[in-house]
């Protein structure tokens, strides 16, 4: 880096960061955060400054864009991170724990799976995903259908090994919705869960509400976007990878296409 | 079975033939299990002498009435239901109040959804032998009812399939050829004259066709969501298929059977006959009702599948390689057994969830959180605290040094020993020791040797009154005679000698 950076670069640069902790703000509301983002795009000294800055904080710069500004993402064991035990932390039984994790975890990855639903989408910097609470729910279900299939029946889990359940078995047996005294949704039924997921990753500004009156129906944002194509989705792969667990990807995704014949 | 392929060894096979169709037969029979749980359990309700309603019966008409109500978007709420059963379970104790009667049915619905439970179903263990030939215990999970949510919110009741299975009393049987089995009996029944075995063929029937209704009705909306979670390649076009091919033919069996009837019942000159045709007529005719319903379905969903092909798939070129979301981490993951899942998951989160600044309480932000209008009740209900139980201080009355010389002082084998005496010498050595061993006397006489039996015990303390009386400053009443009788394990009962003439 070069001798020349001031003070008032290092101060920058650390607003630029400041605003990608309140993810609801975006460069085009604010004349100094655009400049900011501007800056960052344009001087790469300043751009330099700001990723280590970022990287001091333990923080990671995914992506600074005139859209949705700067997109951090937080590093393992970083004091911004969110962490799985606190969001999960509902579950009381210690066995059960594990299972609440999962649980969350599948919500999570099927609300991106079900906002970019191909590769396309995913990498497509236009695309704008819509999910709601029946089809997040609604997608999981139909997967652990498919794979419930294919064991026919077989898969029964072990009553002496709870741990070797499989996540469809766990996630199928929890109730989709139940009625509680007051009439409302319990929080523990997946679509609950599922509910309460979507509230916090609008929160993050990640989801968008599309309308008031229709409730529980989101778009997805550039922000979400990023998040989950340049990190999220590469370190749960690696994950599985380690686990594997390879999947040979299709040209066209997962995605099925019929032939001429049938159209 | 696919199983059946599985088995490597050959001289194994007959093993796992029988196998499959155990496991098959103790899955069936586990469903029955929470209906007769519901009558094991009817007498330790406090708030009802439940010994005079058959709650399995009240259970079973509650699964009828749901699976009848089952269409294909909805199911009913809960309040209807018990509306519903109401008049059958009050028709079961006529002379309790209607209240009751409601509440009956609230209690049964509740146990049938397993309401309590997180996951609110049922569990069953059974076991099973692996392709090595161990035994292994596998827990069976299914549930009778499910609750649903509707599109306006509500929440539905709807009958699982493995409740229909038990209701209709077909267990593993194949959807659509008991249907079909099932209208060539009724075709049969009515022919020979049997009406009213010719009305519960034609209820089975209805419920085959509810269920069928709602498997396809759950691959359509799949498709509508998401069209490659479900394969149209071949399981789609041919399920389309025989659901059309079995429409049709229903369509053609029903309204002869229809035309039959209706010329039964009016025909018929026995008044009982007649009604009974009538009701079959209704039966009958709501079948057509929903084959029409599902028939509408059918041929609408290819073009179904058409739109959502073309909307779900259009797009340009692919911009850069991108995972495959849904194919390559979702169902890769959900096939993970739930420990192994786990770290996938979790690192996924981690990097999705986004970044949460710590939090740092300011005056300004407190204040203004003060300030702030009460939040609006959400719809769903919060997380449940977990309560901090601070362990109760001094809950012991005795120590345990107290209860050791009570022990000492109580422990008469073969002599018994007047209880003033022994309060007498408890005394002397602590005031409060006294008050034990009195208690303790008290709670000998006429104690219950059943349960001694079962917990096991070689000897019990057993106290009768001798017809005097004790008065000393501190206590006074009946004296008390104390021993200790031997309990024989052989008769498992106490000596009755011992313990009445010691």
């Amino acid at each position: 880096m070069s001798a020349n950076v001031t003070l008032s670069d290092a101060e920058s640069a650390a607003r630029l960061v400041a605003f990608g902790l309140r993810p609801k703000q975006v460069p085009s509301r604010d004349v100094v955060y655009a400049d900011l983002v501007r800056r960052y795009g344009e001087d790469s000294v300043f751009k330099q400054l700001t990723n280590g800055v970022a990287a001091g904080m333990g923080l990671m710069v995914l992506d600074v864009s005139a859209g949705s500004g700067i997109v951090l993402a937080a590093n393992e064991e970083s004091a911004f991170e969110t962490k799985m035990d606190s969001y999960a932390r509902a579950a009381k039984i210690r066995d059960r724990r594990e299972t609440e994790k999962v649980l969350h975890g599948i919500i999570h990855l099927a609300v991106a799976a079900l906002g970019f639903p191909r590769p396309d989408d995913l990498a497509n910097d236009t695309y704008v995903g819509r999910v709601s609470v029946e089809q997040v729910d609604g997608v999981v279900r139909e997967a652990c259908r498919v794979l419930d299939e294919r064991a026919a029946g077989k898969g029964d889990p072990l009553v002496d090994a709870p741990e070797l359940e499989h996540a469809w078995q766990a996630y199928m047996r929890r109730p989709e919705a139940a009625a509680t005294k007051d009439g409302r949704l319990a929080a523990d039924s997946t679509r609950g869960m599922v509910s309460r997921a979507l509230r916090f990753l609008a929160e993050q500004g990640f989801l968008v509400a599309v309308n008031a009156d229709a409730e529980g129906v989101y778009r997805t944002t550039h922000r979400y976007q990023v998040q989950v194509r340049e990190l999220a989705a590469d370190n749960a792969f690696a994950e599985l990878l380690e686990l594997g667990v390879v999947t040979v990807p299709e040209s066209g995704g997962s995605l099925r296409t019929s032939t001429v014949d049938t159209l | 079975m696919t199983r059946l392929r599985l088995v490597s060894v050959p001289e194994h096979e007959p093993t796992y033939e029988l196998d499959d169709a155990m496991t098959r037969r103790m899955k069936a029979l586990a469903c029955t299990a929470p209906l007769h749980d519901l009558d094991a359990r009817k007498g330790m309700l406090d708030w009802v002498d439940a010994g005079i309603y058959q709650m399995a019966e009240i259970a079973l008409h509650m699964i009828d009435k749901v699976t009848i109500a089952m269409d294909f978007d909805s199911g009913a709420d809960h309040e209807r239901m018990i509306n519903k059963v109401t008049p059958f379970v009050a028709a079961q104790a006529p002379d309790r109040p209607n209240t009751e009667h409601a509440r009956v049915a609230g209690w049964v619905l509740d146990n049938l959804l397993n309401v309590g439970t997180v996951d609110r179903g049922f569990r069953r263990v059974y076991g099973e032998l692996d392709e090595g030939g161990t035994y292994r215990r596998r827990a069976f999970d299914f549930k009778l009812l499910v609750e649903r949510a509707g599109t306006d919110g509500q929440v539905y009741l709807r009958a699982t399939d493995e409740a229909i299975n038990v209701l209709v009393g077909a267990l593993d049987t194949d959807v659509e050829s008991a249907q079909v089995a099932a209208e060539l009996k009724l075709e049969h029944l009515i022919s020979s004259g049997r009406l009213a075995e010719a009305k519960l063929a034609a209820e089975q029937a209805r419920y085959r066709t509810v269920q069928f209704g709602e498997t396809l009705r759950g691959r359509l909306d799949a498709t509508r969501r998401d069209v490659r979670a479900v394969d149209w390649e071949r399981e789609i076009p041919e399920l389309l298929d025989s659901a059309l091919r079995h429409v049709e033919a229903r369509f053609r069996a029903e309204s002869a059977i229809l035309r039959d009837i209706t010329a039964a019942r009016d025909d018929t000159e026995d008044i009982e006959q007649k009604r009974r045709a009538a009701e079959l007529v209704d039966i009958v005719g709501d079948c057509i009702r929903r084959h029409t319903q599902l028939q509408a379905r059918l041929q609408s969903a290819g073009a179904v599948f058409r739109a959502e092909q073309d909307r779900q798939q259009f797009s340009g070129p692919a911009k850069r390689a991108a995972i495959d979301l849904y194919g390559q981490l979702l169902t890769p993951i959900l096939d993970q057994p739930v420990g192994t899942a786990a770290r996938p998951l979790e690192a996924y989160f981690r990097a999705a969830a986004g970044i949460r600044p710590p939090t740092a309480t300011s005056l300004p932000s407190l204040v203004s959180l003060l300030l702030r209008p009460a939040p609006e009740r959400a719809k769903v209900v919060g997380e449940v605290p977990d309560p901090q139980l601070a362990p109760s201080e001094d809950s012991e009355r005795f120590s345990e040094e107290q209860w050791r010389m009570a022990d000492e002082l109580l422990d008469l084998p073969e002599v018994g020993r007047e209880l003033s005496g022994l309060l007498a010498e408890a005394a002397e050595r602590d005031p409060e020791l006294a008050r034990l061993v009195a208690l303790r006397a008290v709670h000998a006489y006429s104690p219950e040797v059943g349960a001694a039996v079962r917990s096991g015990q070689g000897r019990m303390l057993v106290a009768v009154a001798t017809g005097r009386t004790i008065e000393t400053e501190v206590y006074g009443g009946d004296e008390l005679l104390l021993t200790s009788a031997e309990i024989s394990a052989e008769t498992g009962t106490a000596e009755d000698g011992t313990d009445q003439e010691s």
